[in-house]
């Protein structure tokens, strides 16, 4: 009796547990260290910068107002950008989706080409694909529709194949045995599925696309990165706080509205 | 009787529900009008002979990526995937906290949670090459610009998911530690730690994923990182190191993909 009422547990883990963690822990910390010492940002560089950012919050405030009538412009073409590039990624990508989807394309060398490509695709990063249609088309909202519109595929294909793979495929068994084709089922038994989920995955990619367009503008894609682009080089500090401000408010509200209206969705 | 024939019942009609879906119809068509009579693109000079031109002369050497490059674009690379981690360790590390203040089972005043989700809604609402462009105009175009922009802008969504998390454990546990007479402490490490861990881990280790690529980019700022040579390669029209980049960068990130998705097969 009183040989168990001694025994208290050392610890609730198992040896090797422990020692699996602190392993990983210190390869995570040394890993930390070298990259922390070779981008020099180890955590006392944070503290001897930190009277820069507040210097530098004196160069953004107070942001210049009167600015705002050259920001409007560059903001529409930027939600234009965005609302044509979703559209027609979209309507793009609701076959990619079907053929990347391994319970409707049960050829599986198609399938597995589409999600080799889809991952390739998903790895370029939206600022190269921006270089290049620049490079090719020249200036402007065309270049970055294009770049958004692959970029948007990317991810909607992705999203979408796997809501698709998720489905209840008994309605297709039963389309299929009272004689209804390829269409007819995709349309009678797939779509209704998974709709709701498409246009809420759409309204999410429009926001990412607001977000996208932003950097695109930076290498000259149209939209208001072109602008804030110009502003920095021009060290008109003020300006590009307004313009961070506006595209602040601007991904608030929109992220907001889409959030209520996907809720109401899904 | 077997004559008459078959009628389904009339589905319901209800009035607000259509009202609403024309509403919401002309929304839709008007915003298209907005749209498309207000985007100015010049089509006469994309298919002009220039375009054709230009895709004669760039599409082949994009895809003669320049090798002799290897060197120096790996180097860079590196340091892309150095800020990446920097970055997500001290925003894996950051949203704890800010996770703890969010969740609603944990901090018991709807005040203070609200506060907490208003910092993370903010923090996320900044693209982080707005982040990085503030931070270089506040510590000079150096990577640890770029550290900061990604720490920052992983903190938003980390602490978001990392509050679900909280937010979604077994509360048994801790009722059964605290009736055992556990202190707060041992609440935390014996009860909370062990239900949350593996998932927070999963998270940091998918936003790590997310940071490589958001990192790659913020050199376009002066951020450091590979963006950098993307500038002087577009700069320059020098077709061939921007396929070389590009080559690295899928490789790379292919690769942490596969690391990082094995790693949190094997966690959660």
């Amino acid at each position: 009796m009183n040989k168990h009422s001694s025994y208290v547990p050392k610890g609730l883990y198992p040896f090797k547990t422990i020692l699996i963690i602190s392993l990983s822990l210190i390869v995570v910390i040394s890993f930390y260290l070298i990259s922390s010492i070779r981008t020099e940002s180890f955590i006392w560089h944070f503290f001897v910068k930190f009277p820069n950012v507040i210097g530098l919050i004196g160069d953004f405030f107070p942001p210049d107002w009167s600015y705002l009538e050259q920001v409007w412009p560059k903001l529409f073409e930027t939600i234009h950008m965005a609302i044509i590039a979703t559209t027609i990624a979209v309507i793009i990508s609701i076959p990619f989706s079907l053929l990347t989807a391994n319970n409707v394309t049960t050829t599986t060398w198609i399938y597995q080409f589409m999600r080799f490509l889809l991952n390739i695709t998903r790895t370029i990063p939206d600022i190269i694909l921006a270089v290049v249609f620049v490079g090719l088309f020249g200036i402007g909202a065309f270049s970055g529709i294009i770049a958004l519109i692959i970029f948007a595929i990317g991810i909607l294909v992705k999203l979408m194949s796997e809501v698709i793979e998720t489905i209840d495929m008994n309605p297709t068994e039963a389309i299929r045995a009272s004689g209804g084709n390829g269409l007819q089922t995709i349309s009678f038994a797939i779509v209704p599925q998974v709709l709701p989920q498409f246009i809420s995955f759409s309204l999410y990619v429009f926001e990412i696309n607001i977000r996208a367009s932003l950097v695109l503008g930076l290498v000259g894609a149209g939209g208001i990165g072109q602008l804030l682009n110009k502003e920095i080089n021009f060290m008109n500090y003020p300006a590009v706080s307004t313009i961070i401000i506006i595209v602040f408010a601007v991904v608030v509200v929109i992220d907001y509205i889409s959030g209520k209206l996907r809720e109401g969705l899904v | 009787m077997s004559n008459q024939p078959l009628t389904l019942p009339k589905k319901p009609k209800s009035k607000l529900k259509l009202v609403k879906r024309v509403i919401v119809l002309i929304a839709i068509v008007l915003i298209y009008i907005w749209t498309f009579s207000n985007i100015s693109i010049r089509w006469e000079s994309i298919f002009s002979v220039r375009t054709l031109e230009n895709i004669d002369r760039i599409i082949p050497r994009f895809f003669q990526p320049a090798f002799e490059e290897t060197g120096s674009i790996m180097e860079m690379m590196i340091e892309t995937i150095f800020i990446a981690y920097t970055g997500s360790l001290a925003a894996a590390v950051i949203a704890v906290p800010l996770a703890f203040l969010c969740a609603s089972n944990m901090v018991r005043n709807k005040f203070l949670n609200n506060i907490g989700m208003w910092i993370l809604g903010a923090v996320r609402a900044f693209p982080e090459i707005v982040l990085a462009i503030i931070f270089v105009a506040a510590v000079g175009p150096n990577p640890f610009a770029g550290v900061l922009a990604i720490a920052i802008g992983s903190t938003g969504m980390l602490g978001k998911l990392y509050s679900e998390v909280i937010e979604s454990i077994d509360m048994n546990v801790i009722e059964t530690l605290e009736a055992s007479g556990a202190n707060k402490m041992q609440i935390l490490f014996y009860g909370i730690m062990p239900q949350v861990l593996p998932e927070f881990l999963s998270y940091a280790i998918y936003r790590f994923e997310i940071d490589v690529r958001a990192s790659s980019v913020l050199g376009i700022v002066g951020a450091g990182g590979i963006g950098t040579l993307i500038t002087f390669a577009y700069m320059n029209r020098n077709w061939e190191e921007v396929g070389m980049i590009l080559l690295v960068i899928i490789i790379t990130v292919t690769i942490i993909d596969q690391i990082s998705g094995f790693i949190r097969k094997r966690l959660v």
